[in-house]
C-alpha cells in the first residue's frame, strides 16, 4: 500500500511548457503516472507531451478531474500557483521550486489553512508510491514497491537511502521529501501519522538534517504514539554554526538546531539512529530482524 | 545575506523608523566634515558585518571634529578583531560617524522569522546593550513576544502592548510605536530574515532610535529587491565562496584537507560527515546542484582544487537523471586543463554509470573509483595520511 498517492492520482502538471516541467513530466508519464493535464496561462486549448493544457487549474480540475497538482513553476510565481491549486479543490500539491521566498510561504500556509488539500514542499524532489505514481523529479528505477516508508527533507540523499534498502531487499511503500526550505508543508508527524495507519507500511526511514526543530518534535512524536520501527539520520554533524549548507532551511542558528541534538532526541524516543549515511540500509535491517 | 550597519539604518530611514544623524566617512577628513555637521560629539563606528566591535576598539566617542580626524586616522585601515571575527580580524575600509546621543534608557527590539510558528516574531526588551541571548536565559520574562499574522502584518495593537510592556509613556510610547510598527514595516517589505536593534535608545529628552541595526535577508527573495543586492560586500566574503556564488554554486570553505563535490546539499552534508567518520577532515562544502550540468562539474573542480588546503578530493554523485558520462567528463576536462595531481576519489551511481566509469579510467588522470559512500570517504582519507 501507500500514501497519499497512487494508481488513482490524476496529475495536472503546472509549468508543463516550461523546460523543467516538460523534461519531468515527461518522465512521470514514462513511469506510469497519471498526468491528466497541464497548467500554463495563456497555452490553453494545446496540447503538450499529448496531455490538455489549460489557462488555470480550476479548468483542469473541472475537465479532467485532476486530484494533485505538481507544480514546477519559477521561485517568484510559485507561491501563487501553490495557492491557485489549493483554491481550485486539489487535494494535494507537490511544489518542487526551490528559492521560493520565507515570507511567501508563510502566506502560502496562512492560506491553505483549513482547506481540505495537503501540500509537500517546496524545494523537494517529489512524492514516489513506487509502482503506482511518481510526482516529481527523482529516479524511478532505483525505486521498488515494498513496505518501507521514507520521509526526507534532501534529495540525493533520499535517493542514497532508497538504494541501500533497495540494496537490504527492502522495497518502499512511498518515499515523500518533505523539501529542504525552512517553512514546509506537511512534515514529519503528520506524514508518520499516515504511514502509522497504513496497513503497506511496516517501517519508516527518517532523514533529517541541521536547521529548525521539525526532527525533535518528530521524535516527541514517535515517543508517544508511533509504533513501528523507525531508522534515522541526521545530515550536517560536520556542518559549522550559522551557515546556511545549500539548503534554505539547513542553519544551525544561536546554537539551535544541530545535528547531535537531533539525534540524541530521537535516538531517546527509540529510534535507531545511523551514524553515518552508509549504514542506513544496515541499520533498518537490524531494526526490522529485532522485531518478533 | 547580511549587510553593514549603515545600510541597514539606510533601509529603516526609507521606512520612517527613526536612525541618529550621520554619514559614512572613508577617509579621515570626511570625518571631521560630518562631525562638524552633526557634531561636535560624534561616534565612529568600524564598519563590518561581525559584532561585538565595542570590544575590539572599533567603536569611539570623540569631542570635537579634529579629534574626529584624528581618530578616524587610526581606524581607517586598522584591523578589527572581535570576540566573532576570528583571530585574524577584520579589516576596517570606512566608519559611520553620527551624533552622539544622551543615553536615557537601553531597550531591545528584534524580528526573527519562528520556524516552529512559521511566522515573524518580534521581542522586545527592557535589557538592552547586551546580548539578548544572555537575557533569554537568564531572565526571560523580560522579554516581549508578539507574533505577527502572515494575513495581515504586524497590528497597532501589538506594537502598543510592546511599547507599554516597556515601560514607556507619553511620547516616548507613541514614538516607540512608530518605531516598533515601521520596523516591521522595513522587516517585511525587504524579505529581511532578521532585524536587530540592540540597542534600541530613549534619550534623556524621551526620543527613540536605533541606537545600532542589524539586519539580514533572505537569499531567496533577493531577485525582487536589487537595491538590497547592490549593498553586497564582497571583502567580507571568503574569496572561493565569491568565485562559487557566480556559477551558483554552494560552497563553505572549512578547516580541513579532503576536499568533496556532491550534487544535493543533504549527500553534500552527509558526505562531509562520512569523511569525518572515516578519520579525514572536510575541507569545504560544494553541493552542485541536483540539476547539474557539465559546467557547472568543471567549473565546481576548479573552485575545489584552488583550494590550497586540499590534499585529496572526494567526487560523490548521484546521478538519478544527471548522467554519469556528462559529470565523469566535465571533471576530466577541468583535471586535464588544471594539470591536477592531487588524488581524486569518484563514487558515481545512476544513469550510464559504466559509460562515465570508464572516461575516468581512460583519461590517465589519478582517479580512483569507489562503490558506496563507505569505500569512497575510506579511499580518500587513506590517501591523506
Amino acid at each position: 500500500m501507500s500514501i497519499l498517492v497512487d494508481e488513482k492520482t490524476r496529475v495536472v502538471v503546472l509549468g508543463i511548457t516550461g523546460g523543467e516541467g516538460t523534461f519531468h513530466a515527461q518522465r512521470m508519464l514514462e513511469y506510469g503516472t497519471k498526468v491528466v493535464a497541464g497548467m500554463t496561462p495563456g497555452k490553453g486549448g494545446t496540447r503538450h507531451l499529448g496531455v490538455p493544457v489549460y489557462n488555470t487549474v480550476a479548468e483542469a480540475v473541472r475537465d479532467q478531474a485532476a486530484t494533485a497538482a505538481a507544480i514546477f513553476v519559477p521561485p517568484f510565481a510559485a507561491a501563487d500557483a501553490i495557492m491557485e491549486s489549493a483554491d481550485a479543490g486539489v487535494r494535494l500539491v507537490v511544489c518542487i521550486t526551490e528559492g521560493i521566498p520565507t515570507f511567501d510561504m508563510m502566506k502560502v500556509k496562512t492560506f491553505l489553512r483549513g482547506k481540505p488539500v495537503n501540500m509537500i514542499g517546496p524545494n523537494t524532489p517529489g512524492i514516489i508510491s513506487p509502482g503506482k505514481c511518481k510526482i516529481g523529479i527523482m529516479p524511478g528505477h532505483i525505486h521498488t514497491p515494498g513496505t518501507i516508508g521514507i520521509i526526507s527533507r534532501s534529495g540525493t540523499l533520499t535517493y542514497e537511502a532508497v538504494q541501500q534498502v533497495s540494496k537490504q531487499g527492502y522495497g518502499q511503500s512511498t518515499a515523500i521529501g518533505i523539501g529542504g526550505d525552512p517553512i514546509v508543508g506537511m512534515k514529519y508527524i503528520e506524514l508518520l501519522k499516515l504511514f502509522r495507519d497504513d496497513a503497506g507500511t511496516d517501517a519508516v526511514i527518517l532523514i533529517g538534517e541541521i536547521g529548525g526543530t521539525a526532527e525533535d518534535e518528530a521524535a516527541a512524536y514517535i515517543k508517544a504514539e508511533f509504533p513501528k520501527p523507525v531508522v534515522g539520520f541526521i545530515a550536517g554533524q560536520t556542518a559549522p554554526p550559522g551557515r546556511r549548507m545549500g539548503h534554505a532551511g539547513a542553519i544551525i542558528a544561536g546554537g539551535k538546531g544541530t545535528a547531535q541534538e537531533k539525534m540524541e532526541a530521537l535516538s531517546a524516543a527509540g529510534v535507531h539512529v545511523a551514524a553515518s549515511p552508509a549504514e542506513i540500509g544496515s541499520t533498518l535491517k537490524k531494526a526490522l530482524s529485532g522485531r518478533r | 545575506m547580511k549587510i553593514h550597519e549603515f545600510q541597514a539604518k539606510q533601509i529603516l530611514a526609507k521606512y520612517g523608523v527613526r536612525v541618529p544623524r550621520g554619514a559614512v566617512a572613508e577617509q579621515p577628513a570626511a570625518a571631521k566634515d560630518i562631525a562638524e555637521r552633526f557634531g561636535p560629539r560624534v561616534v565612529l563606528k568600524a564598519q563590518i558585518h561581525a559584532g561585538g566591535r565595542g570590544k575590539g576598539g572599533g567603536i569611539k566617542v570623540v569631542t570635537t571634529p579634529g579629534e574626529a580626524e584624528v581618530l578616524a586616522k587610526r581606524m581607517i585601515g586598522m584591523t578589527l578583531v572581535t570576540p566573532q571575527t576570528g583571530p585574524e580580524g577584520k579589516v576596517v575600509k570606512r566608519l559611520l560617524v553620527e551624533e552622539a546621543l544622551d543615553i536615557g534608557r537601553e531597550l531591545y527590539l528584534g524580528i526573527v522569522i519562528d520556524r516552529a510558528r512559521e511566522a515573524a516574531v518580534l521581542m522586545a526588551s527592557t535589557e538592552g546593550g547586551v546580548e539578548i541571548e544572555k537575557v533569554a536565559a537568564e531572565k526571560p520574562e523580560l522579554i516581549f513576544k508578539e507574533y505577527v499574522h502572515p494575513g495581515t502584518g504586524l497590528l497597532a495593537f501589538q506594537a502598543r502592548k510592546l511599547a507599554f510592556a516597556l515601560g514607556l509613556d507619553g511620547d516616548t510610547q507613541k514614538q516607540a510605536v512608530k518605531f516598533i510598527l515601521g520596523l516591521y514595516k522595513a522587516f517585511e517589505g525587504s524579505d529581511a530574515s532578521l532585524a536587530e536593534i540592540n540597542p534600541l535608545l530613549v534619550t534623556t529628552q524621551g526620543d527613540v532610535l536605533a541606537l545600532d541595526a542589524k539586519m539580514n535577508f533572505d537569499d531567496n527573495a533577493l531577485g525582487r529587491h536589487p537595491d538590497i543586492q547592490a549593498m553586497r560586500d564582497l571583502d567580507e566574503e571568503s574569496p572561493l565562496e565569491v568565485e562559487a556564488s557566480k556559477y551558483n554554486l554552494n560552497y563553505i570553505k572549512l578547516d580541513g584537507n579532503v576536499g568533496c563535490m556532491v550534487n544535493g546539499a543533504g549527500l553534500a552534508m552527509a558526505t562531509m560527515d562520512i569523511i569525518k567518520y572515516s578519520g579525514g577532515m572536510p575541507a569545504n562544502f560544494l553541493d552542485v546542484g541536483g540539476g547539474v550540468t557539465e559546467e557547472a562539474v568543471t567549473n565546481a573542480f576548479k573552485i575545489l582544487v584552488s583550494d590550497t588546503d586540499v590534499r585529496a578530493a572526494l567526487i560523490n554523485i548521484f546521478g538519478g537523471i544527471v548522467r554519469c558520462d556528462m559529470i565523469a567528463n566535465g571533471v576530466v576536462k577541468a583535471a586535464k586543463a588544471l594539470g591536477t595531481k592531487i588524488p581524486i576519489v569518484m563514487r558515481l551511481e545512476g544513469t550510464n554509470v559504466d559509460l562515465g566509469k570508464k572516461i575516468l579510467e581512460d583519461s590517465g588522470l589519478p582517479f580512483s573509483m569507489a562503490t558506496g559512500m563507505k569505500d569512497a570517504a575510506e579511499k580518500v582519507v587513506a590517501f591523506v595520511r
